[in-house]
């Protein structure tokens, strides 16, 4: 077996394209993720019609403004200037304040302000929506509610556990594990191993003294090894460069993980047994395990928020109990305690795939 | 007067069934040590599917088969260790230099180091190679590669060389030369068991077979094959057996 390894990693090294594709795509992506693709909002551009121009409007718009989120692009002076104002598209969103609003404020005890936003792009719209109410609110708890009890404002607040601020990356990282660790060790497992029978050495090793599970167990190590080693790299990635941190034992992530490439490598090597050529095996990887992945495990879009079939569908998405794990380990802190079922999950994944592999290989031999 | 040496290969009543169709029909054949035996016949014959079960990689449905006095259906391990196999792919790894293609096989087959290293030197030398034993397999030309992998099915001295389609895609001087190999493999006292496509390369075996259907048509010598179908080439002995056939 030692031979196996000792010829796989040679291989490895010596395709250079292997090796880019192992190391340089996990770097690539957490630095796409992390740096481009992100949810966060910084500087977004907006204006305010204050048709009031008290001292509590001007608090207010001071209050946005020193958070670094808003960027007051100008002052509109009427609602005519609203329109065009968007159409020129730098403006995400304005915040119109009635008139005489301080004033309101003290007689009937409430006045309006409006928030229109720039809904093209409905996400950022949503978020803004969040960070500008979340600042009003916040005022409005400090400075106008102090020692009166009436009127009675119910004041909604959000508390974000876990992840206070919101960072993106927090939401990508365990994502980007899952995918990764998913793409290289299955991918990689049914291409070498595809390749192989494409060659026609896989006829020569199993007509060899060789048992077949030692050959594949010998071909499948070298991508163990470097799998790991590329989570190590993004672990390391993500602490220090967006400070993810891991709350929980970094032995258990890592032994989770581990988990968790074993049933990639078995998927693999199911795969391989399903494809005759590296590019059918390359195909196969990326439309059934890939985007799949990347859309139904909660990596990008949220579950709860799928139709039923799509919901049951995730369901067998070994990345979605994956990102679960991680989750809990690196942002909760939390132990097994918390999350042996979706580790008995990926157990029972891998335990399947093993012996599906066992079973088309037989039948393939057969033939 | 074959019958003085030793049979290698014993074959008894052989029947291979998939699903109704039957790809091998009641095969009963011998080869002997040493021997150089061809086995011919279409695409779809039923070659490739005797083959594995001689090489222990599928089991026959009923039938006795021996390979170097081992049964190959109860103790398909033991028979591996004692053959060697080279297909026409050549089942060598382009980006490793032929020194690991040997390290590796020798691996497989479980030899010391020394002995690999040893091995190696011989066939390299044999094959007037010295010096190239770090060049990457995907620049060595092909006549060359055949060869290596030749010498790479027998690194471990097995008993028989079984031997699929070994030419397939090579030009005549380069199959001529890698006939000679063969030849001396054969003189050394392995046992050469070759499919091929090609006619000519059939009258250079000791003894061949024709399968056609399933079946063993025909079996013996070149000449006793021709003779027997009052025909001067194997081309038209094959052709002789495929149109009775039809």
């Amino acid at each position: 077996m030692w031979a196996f390894v000792k010829k796989e990693f040679l291989y490895i090294f010596r395709d250079y394209r292997t090796m880019i594709i192992l190391f340089g795509m996990p770097l690539v992506q957490i630095m796409l993720f992390g740096f481009a693709i992100t949810n966060d909002i910084n500087n977004a551009h907006i204006a305010v019609l204050d048709n009031s121009k008290d001292v509590v409007t001007r608090e207010i718009t001071q209050k946005l403004l020193s958070s670094h989120y808003f960027i007051l692009d100008r002052y509109l002076k009427s609602y005519q200037e609203i329109k065009p104002a968007f159409r020129r598209g730098e403006i995400k969103e304005v915040v119109v304040f009635q008139n005489d609003f301080a004033k309101k404020i003290k007689t009937e005890g409430k006045a309006h302000i409006q928030l229109i936003l720039d809904a093209s792009d409905p996400n950022t719209a949503n978020i803004l929506d969040a960070y500008t109410k979340g600042i009003i609110n916040t005022y409005v708890f400090h400075n106008l509610l102090q020692g009166r009890k009436i009127p009675l404002h119910i004041n909604v607040q959000n508390t974000m556990l876990y992840n206070q601020e919101l960072k993106s990356v927090f939401m990508f990282v365990p994502g980007i594990i899952t995918v990764i660790l998913m793409l290289i060790s299955a991918m990689m497992t049914s291409i070498t191993i595809v390749r192989e029978k494409e060659l026609g050495t896989m006829e020569a090793l199993l007509v060899s003294p060789v048992k077949p599970a030692i050959i594949i167990i010998g071909k499948v190590i070298p991508y163990v090894v470097l799998s790991f080693i590329n989570l190590v790299i993004i672990l390391l990635l993500s602490q220090f460069v967006f400070g993810m941190p891991i709350r929980g034992s970094a032995p258990l992530l890592l032994a989770e993980s581990l988990l968790f490439l074993i049933m990639s490598l078995s998927l693999g090597i199911l795969i391989s047994t399903a494809s005759k050529t590296q590019q059918q095996a390359m195909m196969l990887s990326m439309f059934v395990l890939m985007l799949p992945t990347i859309l139904l495990s909660g990596f990008i879009f949220p579950i709860e928020n799928m139709p039923l079939a799509l919901r049951l569908l995730s369901d067998i998405m070994p990345g979605k109990w994956f990102i679960i794990i991680i989750k809990n380990i690196m942002l909760k802190g939390v132990g097994i305690a918390y999350f042996w079922k979706e580790t008995l999950i990926i157990l029972g994944m891998t335990i399947a795939f093993v012996v599906m592999s066992i079973k088309r290989f037989n039948i393939r031999l057969d033939e | 007067m074959n019958d003085s040496r030793e049979k290698i290969i014993e074959v008894y009543d052989l029947v291979k069934r998939f699903g109704h169709f039957e790809a091998n029909k009641h095969l009963t054949f011998d080869v002997y040590r040493g021997e150089i035996f061809g086995f011919l016949g279409a695409n779809g014959a039923g070659k490739t599917t005797a083959m594995k079960i001689l090489c222990g990689l599928s089991k026959p449905t009923s039938g006795s088969v021996k390979v170097a006095g081992v049964d190959v259906n109860r103790h398909p391990e033991a028979v591996k260790k004692r053959i060697g196999y080279m297909s026409q792919f050549f089942s060598l790894y382009n980006d490793l230099t032929v020194k690991e293609n040997f390290r590796f096989y020798g691996g497989v087959y479980g030899l010391g180091k020394k002995e690999i290293q040893q091995r190696t030197r011989y066939f390299l030398d044999k094959l007037n190679m010295q010096g190239y034993e770090s060049m990457l397999l995907r620049n060595i030309p092909l006549g060359w590669k055949q060869k290596l992998a030749f010498s790479v099915a027998s690194i471990h001295r097995p008993d028989i060389i079984f031997l699929d389609e070994p030419t397939g895609g090579v030009d005549p001087i380069t199959r001529r030369q890698f006939w000679e190999m063969i030849y001396e493999a054969s003189e050394n006292g392995t046992t050469v068991f070759v499919t091929t496509h090609y006619m000519d390369e059939a009258e250079y075996c000791e003894r061949v077979s024709i399968m056609s259907e399933g079946e063993i048509k025909a079996l013996g010598r070149p000449r006793e094959l021709k003779d027997r179908y009052g025909v001067k080439n194997m081309n038209d002995v094959f052709l002789r057996i495929a149109r009775n056939v039809e």
